[in-house]
């Protein structure tokens, strides 16, 4: 199970608190993890990556175990810890515009 | 006794403001969408209920929400609230707008021109307007950025260009305004369900008379000395175009500068701007009963976007254009530096019908005897986007 924690607006959206728990069937990875946020809230496609380029909103940034992972490549394994549900993935809404 | 609905986009959520025909005492509700920036909220002529508005990020992109009962309850159409997902691909795609390709559609181009002058691939941005048809509460319009117009047949849970527009062969002329390049306006008329008037900033009006199959630029009699060739074909900033649905054919035009109106369907225009004390602005709209009656709001210039002399003045001409009486009554006459947008001006079809504009300040405005006099509804919303008004039995 992978936990997730979301920016404000997108639990708004997705009618959810702030951390949400996720099933990864495979590799767990930037991509494998936000397939299944976008599987279980279809409400969020479009809201953290692009609908047509899978590119990741330019505004957006996502971290584990203290670390920037928003360029790595969407293949790359996360960490075990979050693999294995001791920390959390967190997708963080950039603080802009004063 | 009929009522009165009107819906206000702003740059940090919507609200709903209602009352009875005297439009005297209003409920306000809302914010609905906290945080978010409501381009547009508009609602169905064949489904009063029926509510369509444009959610936007920065952050997080572009949403679709729908109500179907008035504003009261919303969803993203296609993933209701409280409806088990269910695994595999979601059912709908309602905040997808993707720019056709196909070869099916013929050609639609791929660039514009971009502020540099070089070519530019277009890019989807946000949803600016959102036009309910006229008699399916299914079928709605979208106007995007960059320029482009989408329909949903399907409540909004699935879109899909109408790609003649950007096929029409005068794209790579196109340019972003200061705002973007938004297609901002879109008219349905309603005689001639084959008839769609669009305007986009930066490169005019365009008109179909198949539906949306191909289009027409309509910019004839237009004259903008900002661009290379004053009297181009394309290439003007339009701000806002509005229509009194019992004469579809006349159509008054708010261009980045002149106040301009047409008697044909947009095929020739010529300047009304007569005794304004400035002719640039963004909105304008026609009387309810009285078609040669229309209205707009003067702003000082495209480098001062707020009304002239501290005033905010509602300027109102009876002759179709050329002569205008400023409506001052009830509005702040000092000190006043207020700006409103394109699409923040509303008129319902009481009698005597209603007049609402919403500025950047955040004041909601409205009239209840044709621009007579003014009242704020509410003074203090974040900066009003757009506002649209429904008549209710």
């Amino acid at each position: 199970m992978i936990r997730v924690i979301l920016p404000q607006h997108l639990r708004t959206l997705a009618h959810v608190g702030s951390e949400v728990q996720v099933e990864v069937g495979g590799p767990v990875t930037l991509r494998s993890v936000l397939d299944a946020i976008e599987a279980r809230y279809p409400m969020l496609r479009g809201t953290i990556r692009d609908h047509v380029t899978q590119q990741r909103r330019p505004f957006l940034r996502f971290f584990a175990c203290e670390e920037d992972l928003s360029h790595e490549s969407p293949d790359t394994p996360l960490p075990d810890a979050v693999a294995s549900g001791k920390e959390p993935f967190l997708i963080i809404g950039a603080i802009a515009g004063g | 006794m009929s009522k009165v609905r009107v819906l206000v986009g702003t740059r940090k959520g919507a609200f709903i403001l209602e009352s009875d025909g005297k439009r005297e005492k209003w409920k306000v509700s809302g914010p609905h969408f906290a945080g978010w920036e409501m381009y547009h909220i508009k609602g169905s002529p064949a489904d009063p209920n029926r509510l369509y508005a444009s959610q936007t990020s920065g952050w997080f992109g572009q949403i679709i929400q729908r109500s179907d009962d008035g504003g009261k309850t919303w969803h993203q159409p296609g993933t209701p609230p409280g409806e088990a997902p269910a695994p595999g691909p979601p059912k709908a795609a309602s905040n997808k707008f993707v720019y056709d390709a196909s070869p099916e559609s013929g050609k639609p181009l791929t660039t514009h021109q971009w502020y540099d002058g070089t070519q530019h691939p277009w890019e989807f941005k946000r949803v600016w307007h959102l036009e309910p048809s006229l008699t399916e509460p299914n079928t709605v319009y979208a106007g995007v950025e960059d320029a482009a117009i989408f329909r949903s047949t399907d409540g909004g849970e699935n879109w899909k260009e109408l790609p003649g527009l950007r096929g029409h062969g005068t794209g790579p002329k196109w340019q972003p305004g200061a705002g973007g390049m938004c297609l901002h306006t879109i008219i349905l008329d309603p005689t001639n369900p084959q008839r769609i008037y669009i305007a986009i900033s930066a490169a005019g009006a365009f008109r179909t008379d198949d539906c949306g199959r191909t289009w027409k630029p309509i910019n004839r009699g237009l004259r903008s000395q900002y661009i290379p060739d004053p009297n181009a074909e394309t290439g003007h900033c339009v701000h806002h175009i509005a229509m009194n649905p019992s004469r579809p054919g006349v159509l008054f035009m708010q261009k980045h500068w002149d106040v301009m109106r047409s008697d044909d369907a947009g095929d020739n225009w010529k300047e009304i701007s007569g005794n304004l004390p400035t002719d640039f602005g963004f909105v304008i709209d026609v009387h309810a009963h009285e078609p040669e009656t229309i209205y707009v709001v003067p702003i000082k210039s495209d480098s001062e976007h707020f009304v002239p002399d501290g005033k905010l003045r509602v300027f109102r001409s009876r002759t179709g254009g050329n002569e205008w009486e400023a409506l001052t009554k009830g509005l702040p006459q000092s000190d006043c530096y207020v700006n409103v947008l394109r699409d923040a001006m509303a008129i319902d079809s009481l009698d005597k019908c209603g007049v609402y504009f919403g500025t950047s300040g955040g004041q909601v405005y409205a009239s209840a005897d044709a621009g007579d006099s003014w009242n704020p509804i509410v003074r203090d919303l974040p900066g009003v986007l757009s506002v649209e008004v429904q008549t209710l039995p």
